[in-house]
């Protein structure tokens, strides 16, 4: 699991790529945390690009960053999940709650 | 010409430490490639292991203080015509209500940020899924999954 993370202006991207599940979340799931903390953006997209596996784990990990997110008042988006991993947050219906979009850019500028 | 039925079968044991997610996925993944799945069908597959396997971890020995006790056993059977069945055991704290623990979005656990998805993605990812459990014994989730080319041709 690699994270990197891009912030403009009051925009952050975090992506991530290689596996999503129980035992890589709570590495994700401290970093982004910290980051969000440091920088308060006002839009946040995490992009899943790069993932190439994502279990109920990961589902827990957007919705509880999504908790996160809105505490600080600001906008978050999935940006480039894959077929697979949209059909498991939509089962938790997570995607009417975040929207998903296909290019972290397009909200980035 | 009928072909020769294939049979195989896989036995592992491994400590429930999160870092043997991934292993115990990679296995399943190696074991059912001889029926040449799709990309697809191990993907299923290895979601509802994973499922199966993270359960033990997070649920089954939260209260087990005995490093050595913490075990999960897998087996994975390849029977006739290219069904395979992945049996996933803990011998930890059971589950009291199954029916309860298989609604959609229902978590035991909550001291970790859990979906409460793990059941649902295991009975959409297979053909057929079994929860046996006894509180107190331990539990055994069944999934169970025909691999398409396999056993069209059989």
């Amino acid at each position: 699991m690699d994270m990197t993370t891009l912030v403009k202006d009051d925009k952050m991207v975090i992506y991530l790529s290689g596996e999503i599940d129980h035992h890589s979340c709570r590495e994700i799931r401290e970093g982004v945390d910290r980051l969000l903390v440091t920088h308060r953006p006002k839009v946040f997209i995490f992009d899943l690009s790069g993932v190439d596996f994502m279990d109920s784990s990961g589902l827990g990990l957007v919705l509880g960053r999504y908790r996160r997110v809105k505490e600080l008042d600001a906008d978050m988006y999935i940006a480039n999940a894959d077929e697979r991993t949209l059909k498991i947050l939509r089962m938790a219906g997570v995607d009417k709650i975040i929207k998903t979009i296909t290019h972290s850019t397009e909200s980035c500028e | 010409m009928k072909k020769d039925v294939l049979q195989n079968y896989l036995k592992i044991t491994i400590p429930a430490k999160s870092m043997n997610e991934a292993l115990s996925r990679s296995v399943i993944s190696a074991f059912i490639s001889q029926l040449d799945p799709t990309i697809e069908e191990l993907c299923d597959l290895k979601t509802a292991v994973s499922e199966a396997v993270t359960n033990c971890i997070v649920h089954a020995y939260r209260d087990e203080a005995d490093e050595g006790k913490k075990l999960i056993y897998i087996t994975a059977d390849i029977t006739k015509g290219g069904a395979v069945t992945i049996r996933i055991r803990d011998k930890g704290c059971g589950i009291s209500d199954i029916e309860k623990a298989l609604t959609p979005m229902y978590s035991g656990s909550s001291s970790e940020e859990r979906s409460g998805m793990g059941f649902s993605i295991m009975q959409v990812f297979s053909d057929k899924l079994t929860v046996r459990s006894k509180p107190g014994k331990g539990t055994t989730v069944s999934i169970s999954k025909h691999i398409g080319k396999a056993y069209a041709e059989n």
